[in-house]
């Protein structure tokens, strides 16, 4: 099924994605970094290690550990929010870690930690998935073995149709069947999908399609990322000549 | 003894017999231990209900207050889901503050709760933009043996199903001690339930016990409720770092329907 003429405010398509910008290489002092933004939500990434992981009792002489920090800085948002994790935050942070650790080879540095460090400068919807499309560049830049790198985008439906990348404006839709919000990751050339989110209202046949419209929208966003990614070697190259 | 962790070799051995079809208490794969609800665990609460899973042992409170709407929603009534992973319930809970799996529990009853459209909240309304009503569900367990999320998200529904309104005078103030004959404005026939698949290499199950759960690579859990007469997912959240595939997915759509059928049948015996 397809959606018909859907009207959204923006003029964009049901499958379009707002305008994507990314950048590698933003933080100069951490090992990697990128910023990611789907229109005007922007996510930053930071990726730190591996490192020595302290306090010692934490280590894993088996694996690494990748350690994922997201939060809102405080005017990333109308009403200002409080410094310090909440439990939003908190449980964001963990389904982060959860959808970039199968891209990662964590096997190959037991003992140590990746910390990776997400904040978001500006909120519009889809700053969770802007944060991962971020830290999977910053772990790339970072030169860490990855088996694929990992895109992320929140699809959805308002009343009957679906959609990508919803704004705050569609997430706060009302009537009919209202809206769903559905935040996905999935590894980029492969059909593994390492976050699944969601909350409003959807038929199960309905959720198949969103994992097909999945497969779409993250090749854009592959595409993006691996730009990014080529522009910053190439610079670097540059530089050294 | 109580308190060790899942021995790898028990680990290797269920994942062996999983992968067989089997499980170490016989069930099938998809199959529920014997559900057991009860009712008033306390009487001072608005509503409450206890869960019994098998061995896991769920209670469930629901308390209300009056407040100030948010701001973003002056003409709704407040939701909130709330609780603690006692000690008393497993010697795998530990005091102090709370751990992700003491936070994400409430949050995943509250988010299958609040887009299912179970409660009325623009029903809660007592002065519209100054006074509403705040529902309170507070969910502790008290023994721990796997699938708390599942359990706990039906002691909630049954503790809403019975939360009585106390009497409230003009000026705001509630006598709990006194109930009145209303009851808490819910949207018929709309039950939500919580249903997580364990998954094990390509192995998934339902209802697992701790030995199970702790054994499991990722789970996904799904809040499922009817509304309008569709059947409809109403939240989502994976837990745990691999992957599911989209042949997964589809299939865990299509059990879910059966499932939901089949608990509400079971769930209806307590109504």
């Amino acid at each position: 099924m397809t959606t018909k003429q859907l009207k959204r405010s923006d003029g964009r398509k049901a499958n379009e994605l707002r305008k994507m910008t990314a950048k590698v290489g933003v933080v100069p002092n951490a090992d990697g970094s990128a910023m990611f933004s789907f229109g005007d939500t922007v996510a930053i990434a930071a990726v730190y290690g591996p490192r020595q992981l302290h306090p010692q009792h934490l280590q894993n002489p088996s694996t690494g550990i990748l350690r994922c920090v997201y939060d809102l800085l405080s005017f990333s948002v109308y009403d200002r929010k409080r410094p310090g994790p909440s439990r939003r935050s908190n449980e964001i942070s963990k389904v982060t870690g959860w959808a970039l650790e199968p891209a990662v080879d964590l096997d190959a540095f037991p003992n140590t930690v990746i910390d990776v460090q997400i904040y978001i400068l500006q909120a519009d919807a889809g700053t969770r998935t802007a944060g991962i499309n971020a830290a999977s560049m910053a772990l790339a830049h970072a030169g860490i073995p990855m088996r694929d790198l990992v895109c992320s985008v929140a699809l959805g439906k308002i009343d009957k149709d679906l959609i990508a990348d919803l704004t705050k404006e569609e997430e706060d839709f009302k009537e009919g069947e209202g809206a769903t919000d559905f935040a996905i990751a999935k590894l980029a050339t492969c059909d593994e999908f390492s976050l699944l989110q969601m909350d409003g209202k959807i038929q199960p046949e309905k959720v198949k399609e969103i994992t097909k419209m999945a497969e779409e929208t993250c090749k854009e966003i592959y595409e993006v990322q691996k730009k990014a990614l080529k522009d910053v070697v190439e610079s670097d190259m540059e530089e050294k000549k | 003894m109580s308190g060790m962790e899942v021995s790898n070799l028990t680990k290797q051995t269920l994942r062996k017999m999983l992968a067989e079809g089997k499980r170490f208490d016989h069930r099938g794969l998809l199959d529920f231990r014997e559900l057991e609800v009860s009712y008033e665990v306390s009487k001072k609460a608005e509503g409450s209900a206890r869960v019994k899973l098998g061995k896991t042992d769920v209670v469930v409170g629901v308390k209300l207050q009056t407040g100030e709407p948010y701001p973003d929603s002056p003409d709704n009534g407040n939701l909130m889901v709330s609780g603690d992973l006692l000690p008393l319930a497993s010697p795998r809970f530990e005091s102090g503050p709370p751990g992700f799996d003491a936070i994400e529990l409430p949050r995943l009853v509250d988010r299958a709760v609040r887009s299912s459209g179970m409660i009325d909240l623009e029903k809660l309304v007592i002065k519209k933009g100054e006074m509403v009503w705040t529902v309170i569900i507070d969910i502790y367990p008290i023994n721990d043996d796997g699938n708390l999320i599942d359990a706990a998200c039906i002691g909630a529904v049954a503790a809403l199903m019975q939360t009585v309104m106390p009497e409230i005078d003009k000026d705001g103030k509630i006598n709990y001690e006194k109930k009145t004959s209303k009851k808490l404005p819910l949207s018929k026939d709309i039950v939500p339930l919580l249903f997580s698949f364990y998954k094990f290499g390509d192995s998934i199950i339902l209802d697992p016990t701790r030995e199970e759960q702790e054994s499991s690579d990722a789970r996904m859990t799904f809040g499922v409720s009817d509304w309008n007469g569709q059947f409809m997912v109403n939240s989502c959240q994976k837990k745990g770092g691999s992957t599911v595939t989209a042949e997964e997915i589809a299939k865990m759509m299509d059990i879910l329907p059966k499932k939901f059928d089949e608990t509400m049948k079971k769930f209806k015996k307590f109504l």
